[in-house]
C-alpha cells in the first residue's frame, strides 16, 4: 500500500528525513517510536503533502502512485489520513459543517454527488455515539475552545467517518488521560481491516497496550534505526533510546 | 496633480455663466458641471412642485459652502464634480444589443451566481424575451401591497403623489447640511425609491428593489425614504447580488429610515460595485450615508455585506431617540486587490434604556485596505443605556491592512458599553488541515470566511445569505496563491 523508498526531506535547508524506507501492506499497523526531533512528525507530514516540507529525495508510493505529484487533498481523496498532534481551530465552523465539506469532497473526487443530508446526519450521529461523543460538541465550531482530549477524540471521528485507506496517527495519544485513551484506540481498532491499514506515531508504548503494532520501528535522527515487533516498544521503554543509536557509517 | 477644494471653488465662480441658461431641457443627459440651474432644471425634467425644487436649491447652496470630508483612512484623487453630468434619462432596452455585445468576464461572474439570463439580459439593458413573466411578479407583488395600504414606489412619483409624507420625512434624519455628499445628493437626486408602511402593519414579504422595474440607472445619487409607522414592521433588501458594473464613478446614496413607536426596520445590503481590476485602476467610489431614527420602543437593523466599490464610505447608523428602542448593525466588509473601505456605524442613544449591537467583520486581502469606524454616543439623559460592539478583523496575505478606529462617548454613569477586538490571519495551518481532509484551497478559504462572517449571515434573509456567501467566495477567489 505505502512504499517509501530513501526518502530526505528538509525544512528551510534544514535536512530532517536523512533517507527512510518503510514498507506497509494492507491490514497491518505500524508504529514509530523516536526521541524529540527524530523526524517522526516530520514523516507524518510529508506523506500528507505539508508544503513547507521540501522532498530532496527518494519517493513516496502509495498503491503504486507517486504522492510527491500530488497535492495535499488529492492525496486525501486517495484514502491517506492524518490525525493531526495539532488540529487547528476554525471559528464559526462547526464539526459538522466542517464534516459536511470533507466528506462531500472526497465524493466528488469519486464522481459522486453530496451526501443527502438525512445519511449524513445518521452517519455523524452513528460514528460520534460510538466514539461517546456529546451531541452538543457537533455543533460546535471545530477545535475551538477544545480541550486536548476533545480535539483527539474529533480526529478520530473524522478518521471514523472519512474511513481512510492509510491512517496516520500523529501523538494521538499525547496529552490523554486513560479513559479517553481507550476511546481513541477503540476508535482506531474499529477502523483496523484487511484493507486498511495504520501508522502510530508515538513517544510512549502506552498507546500500544490498546493498539496493538505488527511492526515498530525506531526513528533515530532521520532514519530507521531498529525495526521489530511489539517486544521492541516494551524494550525501549525500559531502556529508552540510547541503546539504538544509529550505526556510525564509515 | 491633485484637484483640491480651491480648484473646486475657483470652477464654481468661474463655470456659472458657462452652463448657466443654456441648459436644453429636451435633451435626456445634461451637460456637464454643477450649478443653481442645473438643480432647478432637475427639479423641473422630473415634474417637481416648487418646495421640492426650493429644497433642493437650499441644499446645492449649504454644499457650495462645504468642503470635501477627508478624515476617513482612504486615499484616491478627488472627483471633479463640475466635470460629471447630473442628469441622464433612464437607459431604454437596446434592441439591438445581445449577451454577446457583455463583457464575458461578466456574463462567467453571473453564471456563478445562478443568475437566469432574463436577470442578466435586465441588468445589461438587453431586450428580453420573455417580459411576461417579470411584468406578472411585479404586478402580483404591487396588488398585494396595495391590500394593505403599503406604498411602495419611486421616490419621484411620490413627491408627486404623496407630497405630504415626503414633505414631511424628507431630510428629517439626514438633513441637507449634515456632510458634503448627503448635501450633493440632497441637491441633485435622480431617483430612488420611497415606501410607507401604515400602523399596525406588517409587511408581508421582503420588499426589494428589485421588484421595481424603474430601479435600474438611478445608482449615482439615490435617494431612499422608507416610515415605517407605529407598530409596523418591514424588511427591506437593497442591491443585488450581481455585479453591476456601473460606468458611474461616483456614487452619493442617502438613505433615510424612520420607525415610529413600537415599529421595527430591518434593512439589508449587498453592495456589489465594480471595485476596480486588479491593478487599482477603475471602480466605483462609494460615499453614502444612511441614517434611522427610532422613536419609541422601535427597532432597527442594519445588516450589510460590502464587497464592491474601490473605495467605500458608509456608516448606517441609529438615532435612538424614543425610550427603549434599539438599534443593530451587521456588517461584512471584504476588500482585495487595491480596495479601500471605510465603514461602520453611528449609535446615538439619546433615549431610555436604549439598546444597540455592532458586529462588524472586516475581511482583507490582495493589497487592500479596510477599516472600522464606529461612533458609541451616550447621551446624559440615556439612562440604563446599553452597547455591545465587536469589531473582528481578517487577514489574508501579508501586504493588506486592517484598521479600527471605534470612538465611545458616554455622558451618562448608568451606561453599559463593551467593546471586543480581534485581528486574525488565515493560516496555512488552517489551509493545510482543511485540505488533508481533500478540501482544497478555494473551498478551504470560503469555508473558513463564512466561519468568520457567521453571526453576520445568519442576519440576513435566508435567499440573500445564500447569494451572499457565493458572492463572498467570489471576491476573494484568487486571494490566496
Amino acid at each position: 500500500m505505502l512504499k517509501i523508498k530513501n526518502l530526505k526531506a528538509s525544512i528551510e535547508d534544514k535536512e530532517i528525513l536523512k533517507g527512510i524506507n518503510l514498507e506497509i501492506n494492507p491490514g497491518e499497523v505500524h508504529a514509530i517510536m523516536g526521541p524529540n526531533g527524530s523526524g517522526k512528525s516530520t514523516l507524518a507530514s510529508v506523506i500528507a503533502g505539508k508544503e513547507e516540507y521540501t522532498m530532496t529525495g527518494g519517493e513516496i508510493l502509495f498503491e503504486g502512485e507517486d504522492l510527491a505529484e500530488l497535492d495535499p487533498e488529492e492525496r486525501a481523496h486517495k484514502g491517506v489520513f492524518l490525525s493531526f498532534q495539532y488540529p487547528v481551530e476554525i471559528p464559526g465552523v462547526s464539526v459538522t459543517n466542517f464534516m459536511k465539506a470533507s466528506l462531500n469532497a472526497h465524493r466528488k473526487a469519486q464522481g459522486l454527488g453530496d451526501m443527502p443530508a438525512k445519511d449524513l446526519l445518521k452517519m455523524i450521529r452513528d460514528k460520534s455515539e460510538a466514539l461517546e461523543i456529546d451531541r452538543k460538541f457537533l455543533s460546535r465550531s471545530l477545535n475551538q475552545g477544545f480541550s486536548g482530549g476533545e480535539k483527539k477524540r474529533n480526529e478520530i471521528f473524522q478518521m471514523a467517518m472519512l474511513n481512510p485507506k492509510l491512517a496516520i496517527l500523529d501523538e494521538t495519544d499525547s496529552g490523554l488521560d486513560i479513559d479517553a485513551l481507550k476511546v481513541v484506540a477503540n476508535g482506531v481498532n474499529n477502523l483496523r481491516s484487511e484493507n486498511n491499514a495504520v501508522l502510530l506515531i508515538t513517544h510512549y508504548q502506552r498507546l500500544l497496550d490498546y493498539i496493538v503494532p505488527d511492526f515498530v520501528h525506531v526513528i533515530v535522527d532521520g532514519k530507521i534505526v531498529k525495526s521489530g515487533n511489539k517486544e521492541l516498544a516494551y524494550e525501549l521503554e525500559e531502556r529508552g533510546y540510547d541503546w539504538v543509536k544509529p550505526e556510525k557509517t564509515v | 496633480m491633485a484637484y483640491t477644494e480651491d480648484d473646486l471653488k475657483k470652477e464654481l465662480e468661474t463655470k456659472e455663466y458657462e452652463y448657466g441658461f443654456y441648459t436644453d431641457l429636451k435633451s435626456e443627459t445634461f451637460p456637464i458641471g454643477l450649478n443653481e440651474d442645473i438643480v432647478r432644471a432637475i427639479s423641473k425634467k422630473k415634474d417637481e412642485p416648487e418646495w421640492m425644487t426650493n429644497w433642493r436649491l437650499e441644499a446645492f447652496r449649504i454644499w457650495q459652502e462645504m468642503t470635501e470630508p477627508e478624515w476617513a483612512n482612504v486615499h484616491y484623487t478627488k472627483p471633479d464634480f463640475q466635470a460629471i453630468s447630473y442628469y441622464s434619462a433612464p437607459q431604454t432596452v437596446d434592441p439591438n444589443k445581445t449577451l454577446d455585445d457583455v463583457d464575458p468576464d461578466l456574463l462567467a461572474m453571473y453564471k456563478k451566481l445562478g443568475i437566469s439570463v432574463d436577470e442578466q439580459k435586465k441588468m445589461n439593458n438587453v431586450a428580453m424575451d420573455i417580459v411576461v413573466d417579470s411584468v406578472s411578479v411585479a404586478t402580483t407583488f404591487k396588488k398585494t401591497l396595495g391590500e394593505k395600504g403599503i406604498i411602495f414606489m419611486s421616490i419621484s412619483d411620490a413627491i408627486k403623489e404623496h407630497p405630504e409624507l415626503v414633505r414631511k420625512y424628507l431630510g428629517t434624519v439626514v438633513p441637507q447640511k449634515d456632510n458634503f455628499y448627503a448635501a450633493l445628493n440632497s441637491a441633485v437626486f435622480s431617483d430612488g425609491s420611497f415606501c410607507y408602511i401604515p400602523k399596525g402593519v406588517k409587511c408581508p414579504m421582503e420588499l426589494s428593489t428589485y421588484f421595481r422595474i424603474n430601479q435600474a440607472n438611478t445608482g449615482q445619487f439615490e435617494r431612499t425614504l422608507l416610515v415605517a409607522d407605529e407598530g409596523s414592521y418591514v424588511s427591506y433588501l437593497e442591491g443585488c447580488t450581481a455585479p453591476s458594473r456601473d460606468e458611474n464613478q461616483l456614487h452619493a446614496a442617502v438613505v433615510e429610515l424612520i420607525a415610529l413607536d413600537d415599529a421595527e426596520i430591518k434593512y439589508s445590503t449587498v453592495q456589489n460595485w465594480f471595485p476596480g481590476n486588479k491593478e487599482g485602476k477603475g471602480g466605483v467610489y462609494n460615499f453614502v450615508t444612511k441614517r434611522g431614527i427610532c422613536e419609541k420602543n422601535a427597532k432597527i437593523s442594519w445588516t450589510q455585506v460590502e464587497t464592491g466599490s474601490a473605495v467605500t464610505w458608509k456608516y448606517p447608523s441609529c438615532i435612538l431617540k424614543g425610550d427603549n428602542s434599539i438599534g443593530e448593525f451587521y456588517s461584512i466588509a471584504v476588500t482585495n486587490n487595491y480596495q479601500q473601505a471605510d465603514t461602520g456605524t453611528k449609535m446615538i442613544h439619546l433615549g431610555k434604556n436604549t439598546k444597540s449591537t455592532i458586529i462588524s467583520k472586516g475581511i482583507s486581502a490582495g493589497k487592500s485596505q479596510n477599516s472600522y469606524r464606529g461612533l458609541v454616543q451616550i447621551n446624559s439623559r440615556a439612562d440604563n443605556a446599553r452597547n455591545f460592539s465587536q469589531c473582528d478583523s481578517l487577514l489574508m496575505g501579508n501586504d493588506c491592512g486592517a484598521h479600527t478606529f471605534p470612538y465611545i462617548e458616554v455622558k451618562n454613569k448608568t451606561a453599559q458599553v463593551e467593546h471586543e477586538a480581534t485581528t486574525s490571519k488565515i493560516g496555512e495551518d488552517q489551509i493545510f488541515y482543511c485540505n488533508q481532509r481533500g478540501i482544497d484551497t478555494e473551498k478551504a478559504i470560503a469555508l473558513i470566511v463564512n466561519g468568520f462572517s457567521k453571526e453576520v449571515l445568519n442576519n440576513l434573509p435566508m435567499e440573500f445569505a445564500v447569494e451572499a456567501q457565493k458572492l463572498l467566495e467570489i471576491s476573494l477567489e484568487g486571494s490566496v496563491g
